[in-house]
């Protein structure tokens, strides 16, 4: 029995379950106030595209989106072997490659700003 | 003392004869501070001599009279009457095989609890005339929580990933490697690693919780895995991005 | 040595309605579901980022895609199910990191509640510098 490689995927699945646990339910909050009409001072065009030309910006949005996606996919992968799915390294592909394409889409529009 | 009438709906399943379990509803008159075991103990000396189940110490303390009570991991022993209303269902410990009536085959968690190598694998040879292992009263409370198992397998009960993965090592061996981890007499941890980082280790455990809420001792195997993922992720970054530190 | 013996042991099959066995696995299973709405929402802010990029007219579209009842609805459902998520997993915390003070170990709801005060200072501190308000 050899010791697995599972930490390759665990480490940066428990990393986006804890930063997701500390800023996904705020970060729902503020769109939602966007949505009800009463948006933030943050998320009006000016301000958030200047915001997003910081590089520490750039840098943190796509960790907190990468590691996010990472998370859910994860555990996403679980829920399918929990309900029955067997066919787990298929399932584990086509997740984690997801969530790299989602965060890897992040990176290019954060670098077009 | 007060009686009161029972019924109990056991799953009965004889190797010999049957194709596949069934039901056997028994009625007896049982006295009001019983347990479940003794409602048993009573159809078995009056009623049906014929139905198996495994049992010693009546005190919760030995293990052995695990099985599902109303569709949750029990000790039969601990199982009291006036908790249940109407009729109790009484099965085999569920994720494992039936042998016969309620006794199931628990080969598995056998072997499992001995590949963990639960003894203490000293960190250097240590003659007599050094003298005792010394350990203060913080040493010994790192591990005794994970000493307290009694073996009884409630938690392979609980645990739906044990039902899913018949493979998987199990909440109470990953326990008791930690009970030896964590124990400062101990360097056996690196040996013990082979079996318990492995895929069908700690990395089948997903944070259910299960086995520590049905655990009657509080073992709290569910904390004992997660330290040991947690343990297991930090060595596994150091070794593969920072292979110069020695070990 | 007497000859081996057919034991023919029954085995259960599992299936997968072992979720509704008790209410314990249920809650397991919206704990995991919580994954499908964060992982959604995150794709809707990377959505934005895309509008962002596109300039003011995007933004716009993407503002009033916020205000649809879809995104509210979904919005109003992904922040319970996000709440859950966090809920969960600080309760969880102090069994994965037990912290031993002297002798005794620190009592989880400390370690818990520190990471429950430590969201809210994050989440204000978050809302004001966001300008909600």
């Amino acid at each position: 029995m050899a010791r697995s490689n599972k930490p390759i995927v665990w480490g940066p699945f428990a990393a986006g379950g804890t930063l997701t646990a500390f800023l996904t339910p705020v970060l729902i909050v503020l769109t939602l106030l966007a949505a009800l009409g009463h948006p933030p001072d943050a998320l009006g065009y000016e301000r958030l595209h200047a915001l997003a030309r910081y590089p520490f910006f750039k840098f943190g949005l796509a960790g907190v989106i990468g590691f996010s996606l990472w998370s859910a996919a994860h555990r996403l992968r679980i829920t399918a072997y929990d309900l029955g799915v067997r066919a787990d390294t298929l399932v584990a592909a086509l997740l984690y490659a997801a969530a790299l394409a989602g965060t890897g889409a992040a990176i290019y529009h954060l670098l077009r700003i | 003392m007060s009686e009161r009438a029972v019924e109990l709906e056991v799953l009965r399943y004889n190797p010999e004869t049957d194709r596949e379990p069934r039901f056997q509803r028994y009625s007896v008159t049982c006295r009001e501070e019983w347990v479940v075991l003794d409602a048993l103990n009573h159809i078995k000396e009056t009623v049906d001599p014929t139905l198996s189940y495994r049992w010693s110490c009546h005190m919760a303390v030995c293990g052995s009279c695990g099985m599902m009570i109303n569709g949750e991991p029990k000790l039969a022993c601990k199982a009291f009457l006036r908790e249940y209303r109407g009729v109790i269902r009484v099965e085999p410990l569920a994720h494992f095989p039936i042998q016969r009536d309620l006794v199931t085959v628990i080969d598995d968690f056998m072997d499992k609890l001995a590949r963990v190598k639960p003894y203490l694998i000293p960190k250097h040879e240590k003659p007599l005339a050094e003298g005792e292992y010394r350990q203060t009263p913080a040493e010994l409370k790192k591990f005794k929580q994970y000493s307290m198992c009694i073996n009884c397998m409630l938690c392979y009960a609980a645990c739906p990933e044990y039902g899913l993965i018949p493979k998987y090592i199990g909440p109470a061996a990953i326990a008791l490697a930690h009970r030896y981890n964590q124990d400062s007499r101990d360097g056996g941890r690196d040996a013990r690693q082979e079996e318990i980082a492995s895929t069908e280790g700690v990395w089948e455990c997903s944070f259910v919780g299960a086995c520590s809420e049905v655990c009657p001792e509080h073992v709290d195997p569910a904390g004992a895995i997660q330290q040991v993922k947690i343990k297991s992720t930090v060595d596994w970054y150091k070794e593969h991005l920072m292979p110069w530190l020695k070990k | 040595m007497a000859e081996e013996v057919n034991r023919r042991p029954y085995v259960r099959e599992m299936g997968w309605r072992w979720i509704f066995r008790h209410p314990r696995y249920v809650r397991y299973m919206l704990r995991e579901f919580s994954c499908l709405f964060i992982g959604g929402y995150t794709l809707i802010m990377v959505w934005g980022l895309k509008q962002l990029a596109e300039g003011p007219a995007a933004w716009q579209a993407f503002l009033e895609w916020l205000r649809s009842p879809a995104s509210i609805v979904f919005h109003v459902v992904a922040l319970g199910f996000a709440l859950y998520h966090s809920i969960t997993w600080f309760n969880l915390t102090p069994k994965a990191m037990p912290l031993q003070l002297g002798e005794d170990f620190v009592a989880d709801g400390l370690i818990s509640g520190a990471h429950f005060a430590g969201w809210a200072a994050v989440s204000l501190a978050v809302l004001y510098f966001a300008g909600a308000f």
